[in-house]
C-alpha cells in the first residue's frame, strides 16, 4: 500500500500517512517528509543518528518525533532516506535515521518543509492498520 | 473541536459576524465582500475566526481581515486582542515567521531611467541578494554578535553600515522591539540563524522593482514621497529559520502545560500561555529576538539592493534618492494601549497576516508621517504589484488599529502547481510586463497570480471599511522570487 498522499490546504500542505502498526506509521510520515523535501534515490544511508522523544499524547508524540527528524534537516542540514522505530511505549519512541549530508552537487530540494504543525494532527486505527493526518508548514 | 464551518451573518456592506455559541468567550468579525466571499470556496478559516474566541481574556471580538484564508491555528488574516491580566499569549496566533513584513523603498527614478536596464538589474539582484532554499548569508557571524543582532535588530545593522539613522526612523518599533532577551532563544534556533542573516528565503518571499501607477490620495502620497511613473522596490522577508524555530519550541513547550491550565482549545496549535506566567513572558521575551532579527534581516537586503543598484546603473546614492519609505510587520504580538469602550487600555494584539495602521497624530508614528497617518504596505500576487496604504482612526477604535496584509490565497499550492502545469509562468508573466526571476523550480507555479485572492478586491474591502485608506497604486515591473 501506498505509505501516504497530500490532500489539499489552502496554506500550507496536508498528509494523510498509513501504516501497519504504529511504528511504521510513524517511520512512513518521516519518510513522507523526506519525499517532498528531495529526490531519495540520489540520498545514500551512509550515516546515522538516533531519536529519544517524548510526547503527551499519540499525536503530540508523532509532531514532536517529525519535527525532531526535520530539525536534522533545517538545522543539521541532513537528507534522510531510511528510518526505524527500535523502543515504543506511551509517549515515548527511540529511533534511527540514515543518511548523509545535503550536498548541492548531487541532491536537490524540491520543496522546502519549514515545519510540522498541530492542526488537525490525529492517529486513529483503521481496518487495514493505522491512519495519520498532519498539516506541515511549507 | 468545533466541527461545523460557523454560520455567518451579515452586519453590513463590510462585515458579517459569526454569532458567540459553545465556549467562545466573545463573538466573531469577518471583513469581507460578497465578492470575496464567492472565491473563497469551501474554506475553513472562518471555524478558526470562532476558535480563536475560544482563547482566554481575548476582548470584544475575533477578528479577520478580508485577505483570511486557512491557517492551522489561528486563520491567516487573524487579528486578536488579549487583557494583559488574564489573557493569553500564543505562539500560534503570530505565526512561524516571526515579524515577517514588507519594506518600501521610494526612488528618485521614473520609468524611462531604469527601463532599458531593467533586466540587468534584476539579475544584479538575483545575483547579490541571497535567496531561494536554504540560502545562506555572506556573514559568519560569532554567537555573541548574533546575541547582538536579536536585541538591537535594524540598530545593529546601521552600526554594521547596512543603512543610515533615517532608516531607523522609518521603521515600525524603529526596527528594535522592547524586551527582547536572546538568553530566551534555544541553541537550535541561534544555530539555525546564525547563517541565514541577510537572506530573503524562499515560497512568497520576494524583492519587486515596482512603478508607482495611480494616486488616489494626494495629501498623503506627498508625504510619503511618491508620485506617479516613480520607481519603488518593495521587500518581502522575515526571521528566517530562527524564527520558525522560536515558533516550534515555545509551541512545544505550551503544548505541554495545556493540561493544567485546563483551557477547553479546540485546535493545538492554538496553545498558548498567559501573558502574566513565567512561560508568557519568556516567548514574548524570544519572539521579540525574532522581531529584532527580522529587522536586521530587511535592513541588510535593502542595503545590497541599493548597492546593486547604484553598481549598475552606475549611480550615486544622490542621484538614485533610495530612501526607505516604511517598514512593516504583518506577523507579531504587541504590547500597545489602545481604546477600548472609549478608555486607553493595554493590551497584547496578535496580528497573523495583519498589519498594524495607525492614525495621523499617533505617537509611535515618525514626524515626517504623523499629519496623515501610519504608511501601510500591501503586497500582492507576483503579477499584480501592491498598494500603499494609510492607517485610520476607525482601525484604531474598530480593529485594534490593525488592517490586511496581502492578497491571500485561494488555491493550495498543490492545486496552483496542478493549475500551471503546461504553462510557461515566466513566460506568462512577461506578457503581462513583469519580469520575474526564481531560485526554486516549484516556486513560479505555486505563487501563480490565480492561486491568490484579486488584491484589488481585498483592498477595497478595508478601504470602504475605513481600516485604512488607498494612497497609490504599484505596478510590478521586476520580480524576485526565492
Amino acid at each position: 500500500m501506498k505509505h501516504y498522499k497530500v490532500f489539499k490546504h489552502t496554506a500550507d500542505l496536508g498528509l494523510e500517512i498509513y501504516g501497519r502498526s504504529l511504528p511504521e506509521l510513524f517511520t512512513h510520515a518521516a519518510l513522507a517528509l523526506f519525499e517532498l523535501l528531495t529526490d531519495l534515490h540520489r540520498v545514500k544511508p551512509n550515516g546515522r543518528w538516533t531519536l529519544a522523544v517524548s510526547g503527551t499524547d499519540r499525536e503530540d508524540l508523532l509532531v514532536n518525533y517529525l519535527r525532531e527528524v526535520l530539525y536534522l534537516y533545517n538545522g543539521k542540514g541532513l537528507l534522510l532516506s531510511d528510518f526505524s522505530i527500535t523502543d515504543m511505549e506511551e509517549g515515548f519512541l527511540r529511533g534511527e535515521a540514515r543518511g548523509e549530508s545535503f550536498d548541492a552537487s548531487k541532491h536537490t530540494i524540491k520543496k522546502e518543509i519549514k515545519a510540522v504543525t498541530y492542526h488537525q494532527a490525529s492517529i486513529r486505527q483503521t481496518a487495514k492498520g493505522w491512519q495519520g493526518r498532519i498539516v506541515v508548514d511549507v | 473541536m468545533s466541527e461545523k464551518v460557523p454560520a455567518l451573518t451579515k452586519i453590513d456592506e463590510y462585515r458579517w459576524l459569526i454569532p458567540r455559541s459553545g465556549k467562545m468567550n466573545v463573538p466573531g468579525v469577518i471583513y469581507t465582500s460578497r465578492l470575496l466571499m464567492e472565491s473563497q470556496g469551501a474554506d475553513e478559516s472562518a471555524k478558526q475566526v470562532a476558535n480563536v474566541a475560544h482563547l482566554p481574556g481575548i476582548v470584544k471580538y475575533s477578528l479577520a481581515m478580508p485577505d483570511i484564508h486557512w491557517g492551522y491555528g489561528f486563520p491567516i488574516g487573524g487579528v486578536a486582542a488579549f487583557d494583559m491580566n488574564t489573557g493569553v499569549i500564543s505562539p500560534g496566533g503570530v505565526g512561524y515567521d516571526i515579524n515577517c513584513g514588507c519594506r518600501l523603498i521610494r526612488t528618485a527614478m521614473r520609468l524611462q531611467d531604469i527601463q532599458p536596464r531593467l533586466r540587468e538589474l534584476a539579475t544584479a539582484l538575483f545575483q547579490n541578494i541571497p535567496s531561494g532554499v536554504g540560502s545562506k548569508g555572506p556573514l559568519k557571524l560569532s554567537l555573541k554578535e548574533e546575541k547582538k543582532v536579536l536585541a538591537q535588530g535594524s540598530r545593529w545593522a546601521v552600526a554594521q553600515g547596512y543603512g543610515t539613522a533615517e532608516d531607523l526612523e522609518a521603521t515600525e518599533d524603529r526596527g528594535m522591539m522592547a524586551g527582547a532577551d536572546p538568553e530566551k532563544v534555544s541553541d537550535r534556533a541561534l544555530e539555525r540563524g546564525r547563517e541565514q542573516l541577510g537572506t530573503l528565503g524562499s515560497g512568497n518571499h520576494f524583492l519587486e522593482i515596482e512603478m508607482v501607477q495611480e494616486i488616489f490620495d494626494r495629501q498623503a502620497a506627498a508625504a510619503f514621497g511618491l508620485s506617479e511613473g516613480q520607481i519603488t522596490l518593495l521587500i518581502h522577508s522575515g526571521s528566517r529559520g530562527l524564527g520558525y524555530q522560536i515558533c516550534d519550541d515555545y509551541l512545544a513547550a505550551m503544548v505541554k502545560h495545556m493540561g493544567q491550565m485546563e483551557i477547553p482549545l479546540p485546535d493545538r496549535q492554538l496553545s498558548c500561555a498567559y501573558l502574566d506566567s513565567g512561560r508568557g513572558k519568556d516567548y514574548l521575551s524570544a519572539m521579540a529576538c525574532a522581531a529584532n532579527y527580522a529587522w536586521a534581516n530587511r535592513q541588510m537586503l535593502m542595503h545590497w539592493s541599493r548597492e546593486t543598484f547604484e553598481k549598475t546603473l552606475q549611480a550615486s546614492p544622490r542621484d538614485l534618492g533610495m530612501q526607505l519609505l516604511y517598514d512593516v510587520s504583518h506577523n507579531i504580538a504587541k504590547i500597545e494601549t489602545l481604546p477600548l469602550e472609549g478608555k486607553p487600555v493595554r493590551l497584547c494584539v496578535h496580528r497573523k497576516g495583519a498589519t498594524r495602521a495607525f492614525p495621523p497624530g499617533h505617537e509611535a508614528l515618525p514626524q515626517q508621517y504623523r499629519a496623515v497617518g501610519q504608511p501601510v504596505l500591501i503586497p500582492g500576487d507576483m503579477g499584480t504589484g501592491s498598494y500603499v496604504m494609510v492607517g485610520t482612526q476607525r482601525a484604531y477604535e474598530e480593529t485594534f488599529g490593525s488592517t490586511c496584509h496581502g492578497a491571500g490565497r485561494v488555491l493550495s499550492r498543490t492545486q496552483a502547481v496542478k493549475a500551471s502545469r503546461g504553462r510557461g509562468i515566466a513566460r506568462e508573466m512577461a506578457d503581462r510586463g513583469v519580469l520575474v526571476m526564481a531560485g526554486g523550480k516549484g516556486t513560479l507555479r505555486e505563487e501563480i497570480p490565480e492561486a491568490y485572492k484579486n488584491l484589488d478586491q481585498v483592498v477595497d474591502v478595508v478601504h470602504g471599511a475605513s481600516l485604512s485608506r488607498k494612497v497609490a497604486k504599484l505596478k510590478a515591473l521586476a520580480c524576485i522570487k526565492g
